[in-house]
């Protein structure tokens, strides 16, 4: 008995052994594991952002006056407008229409005598829609560059200025609402998804095609041993990828960790288990290459860039969709990620994502150790 | 010479029809996934989850309540009876917004003074944050203007009127649908090039094609023609259900709308056969798909704008031929364009097209192993 088990700790030590050498002869899976994190965290961490900055905006005073100047300067003040003064409404359409410009403020004739009156002066502000997300966003810039026209003028004028209800809000986990801080965790996890899955996506359909499987099957080794020697050589490749996302992501991109590395390492690794648990299912229920590579195309990347809560709000979408998330691997991690890097150890998000993840994980092992039994078609 | 390139082209498409795994994996994922992913394609948010801690008695905190209770855009899920309860529930994710109301909060209304409403938002999404931010202002501004008009009091010098223009109720959806079409047809070229000549490589059968009397030109059309031909027929089936199923307005024109999907085609075509005859091996293939792949949606001011980009990586972004597809995408349904807008995105696509296109061929016999 004894000798038995001593002999499967050789076996296995001589597949993980195999593995190495075959990482270590086709170069593309360190890439994928090392270069590929590097490369894509870097990218997109400078990239992708959802603040605007110096939105460019035409500024049309129809009737110039000091008023209108006054309201003017604020905008060139705030670094989110780049305000660009044109003459008339229709030179301001155009560039609107040819996307040179983010939106219009326009200030009628009668702005300064309306002013004096009582009901106000209104100031026509016209936004591009097409991009719903920015024009929100400019709305809410124009709205607290008015605001705080306002508050100046009042001031200036030794009045105060009547506000009633005096909204005094507090973002919580991330108060200058940098995107930043809230896309490169979920980019972790998204980087995660790739690297698990492309590392194992082809390794089980490679053996059948080149018929090395075949070879596997007259010596002694069992599947679950075959199938154990990829998953640790793989796990191992792709924990040195998470540290080194999670690092650059603290380091280069000044995300806080406010939760603990261990929990973060532990899920990470429930994770990683269940990418790669994904990888080898598409690589053995597919049996060629060439289709399990296709697969992995289709079912990796657009479904953990748009389902996993990463750009888009789970709690957005319609519920049948949000019923089809809960199949996405890099949702459970996208949350608690999420949540590790801006909150901290919060137990009830990551308790029961962390439990999805292990209940993933293993469904593609166990698919996985089903289907490849030892036999030949 | 046309006899060997159809010979080729019906080889290729063999190739990739024959298997059934393979026919799936081209005609249905991408419709699915357009059906899914056009519905979760959105930054609009219906229902802002928010609690309430209100410390207050008056009348005037239980009006302002009201006022978010009956807001189409919030969603109550709890009422709270202390501070310490407020972090629990935010850090849970339950509230994503929690409104505390101190104990002067209407006699500081009554006697003119600013009266504080205290508004706790979850940052970790710093967008819904924002947009929720956004939603509670414009409540409070009513109900501010309301109390101003009604007691008669002095009210702001002036007022701003916003509009939209193209989108008018501002419908996220109508913009990222487009979109969807790109990504998915930039995948489907990915799926039919990446791994073909990598495919043959492995097997050994390219050596074979390129002893046969087949010119290197007459090797890269056949290669070409499967992926631009299942581009076409899945972006027009894919187009068909953006229009009739989600009903996004195509009101530009659609000859413009081909010939953007011809010239991205062969830029993605043209890309996947770059990455699949630089590699040797399929994994290398399918390595070198998601490099081109990943980064090429990421950057092509799908989901966030490209104008927000660093002035470098906005360079970067130039040689990205879905960048100059989505804008075309989006002129074209949106606002209606026609060629004479467009000559600006294509031009660059064609470029791209034509030198992966040549280098790839150039690499069929340059790069042997």
């Amino acid at each position: 008995m004894t000798g038995e088990r001593g002999g499967s700790v050789m076996r296995l030590r001589g597949l993980v052994r195999k593995e190495f050498l075959q990482i270590v002869r086709d170069p593309s899976s360190i890439a994928i594991a090392f270069l590929m994190p590097i490369f894509l965290l870097v990218l997109f961490g400078y990239g992708v952002s959802l603040d605007a900055d110096h939105v460019p905006l035409a500024v049309v005073a129809e009737a110039p006056s000091q008023d209108s100047a006054d309201f003017t300067a604020s905008l060139q003040g705030s670094h989110y407008f780049k305000p660009r003064i044109l003459a008339s409404m229709s030179e301001a359409e155009l560039a609107l229409r040819e996307g040179e410009v983010d939106g219009i403020i326009r200030l009628r004739p009668d702005f300064s005598r309306r002013m004096r009156q009582a009901d106000g002066a209104p100031i026509q502000v016209v936004v591009d829609g097409v991009d719903a997300n920015t024009a929100r966003l400019v709305m809410g810039y124009v709205e607290g560059a008015w605001g705080s026209w306002l508050a100046a003028k009042a001031a200036g004028n030794g009045q105060s200025l009547t506000t009633p209800v005096d909204l005094q809000p507090r973002i919580w986990f991330n108060s200058e609402l940098r995107s930043r801080n809230y896309l490169v965790p979920g980019l972790v996890a998204i980087i995660m998804t790739l690297i698990g899955a492309l590392l194992t996506a082809l390794v089980m359909a490679r053996e059948w095609e080149r018929g090395t499987m075949e070879a596997l099957m007259v010596t002694p080794v069992s599947m679950t041993e075959v199938l154990l020697g990829k998953l640790f050589a793989y796990f191992v490749l792709g924990t040195g990828g998470m540290l080194l996302t999670v690092g650059l992501s603290v380091w280069l991109f000044e995300v806080p960790l406010r939760g603990s590395f261990w929990v973060l390492w532990a899920c990470s690794s429930l994770f990683l288990l269940a990418a790669l648990g994904m990888g080898l299912t598409i690589s053995t229920l597919a049996r060629s290459q060439f289709v399990a590579g296709q697969v992995a195309i289709i079912a990796t990347f657009l479904p953990a860039f748009l389902l996993s809560g990463f750009i888009f709000d789970i709690g957005s979408m319609p519920a049948p969709v949000q019923v089809v998330t809960h199949l996405i691997v890099a949702r459970y991690f996208v949350t608690i990620v999420q949540t590790l890097f801006l909150a901290g150890d919060v137990w009830p998000v990551i308790l029961p994502n962390a439990a999805a993840l292990a209940v993933m994980a293993a469904i593609f092992l166990t698919i996985t150790w089903r289907k490849s039994r030892k036999r030949l078609d | 010479m046309w006899q060997r390139i159809l010979a080729l082209v019906h080889k290729e498409f063999l190739a990739l029809l024959k298997d059934p795994k393979s026919r799936m994996v081209l005609i249905v994922p991408p419709l699915i996934q357009l059906l899914v992913f056009g519905y979760a394609a959105t930054f609009d948010l219906k229902e802002v989850p928010y609690a309430v801690y209100n410390e207050d008695r008056g009348a005037a905190s239980r009006d302002l309540l009201a006022a978010f209770h009956g807001a189409p855009s919030f969603s109550q899920v709890a009422e709270l009876h202390s501070e310490g309860e407020i972090a629990p529930l935010v850090d849970a994710r339950n509230a994503l917004v929690v409104l505390h109301i101190g104990p002067r909060f209407s006699a500081d209304l009554l006697a003119g003074n600013p009266a504080p409403l205290q508004v706790i938002i979850d940052g970790r999404n710093s967008n819904t944050a924002m947009i929720s931010l956004n939603y509670v202002r414009s409540v409070v501004d009513s109900f501010n203007n309301d109390w101003i008009a009604a007691r008669g009091l002095q009210g702001p010098p002036a007022r701003l009127e916003m509009r939209a223009w193209f989108n008018p109720n501002l419908d996220s959806r109508w913009y990222f649908i487009p979109g969807i079409i790109g990504m998915l047809t930039l995948v489907v070229t990915m799926l039919v090039t990446a791994l073909t000549v990598a495919r043959e490589r492995e097997q050994g059968t390219f050596d074979q094609l390129l002893v046969t009397p087949l010119r290197l030109g007459e090797i890269l059309i056949g290669k070409t023609v499967p992926g631009f031909v299942i581009g076409i027929v899945q972006a027009t089936l894919i187009l068909l259900v953006a229009t009739l199923w989600f009903k996004v307005p195509l009101l530009g024109s659609l000859p413009a709308f081909y010939v953007g999907l011809a010239l991205f085609l062969l830029s993605g075509v043209g890309a996947g056969l770059l990455i699949s005859s630089l590699a040797a091996t399929q994994q290398q293939g399918l390595l070198g798909a998601f490099l081109f792949m990943v980064p090429a949606v990421i950057l092509s001011g799908f989901a966030t704008p490209i104008a927000n980009m660093p002035q470098a990586v906005q360079t970067l972004t130039l040689i990205d031929p879905l960048r100059y597809f989505l804008i075309i995408l989006r002129k074209v349904f949106l606002e209606g364009a026609g060629f004479d807008v467009l000559y600006n995105q294509l031009w660059p696509m064609a470029v791209i097209g034509a030198v992966t296109l040549m280098l790839a061929g150039w690499l069929f016999r340059h790069r042997m192993y």
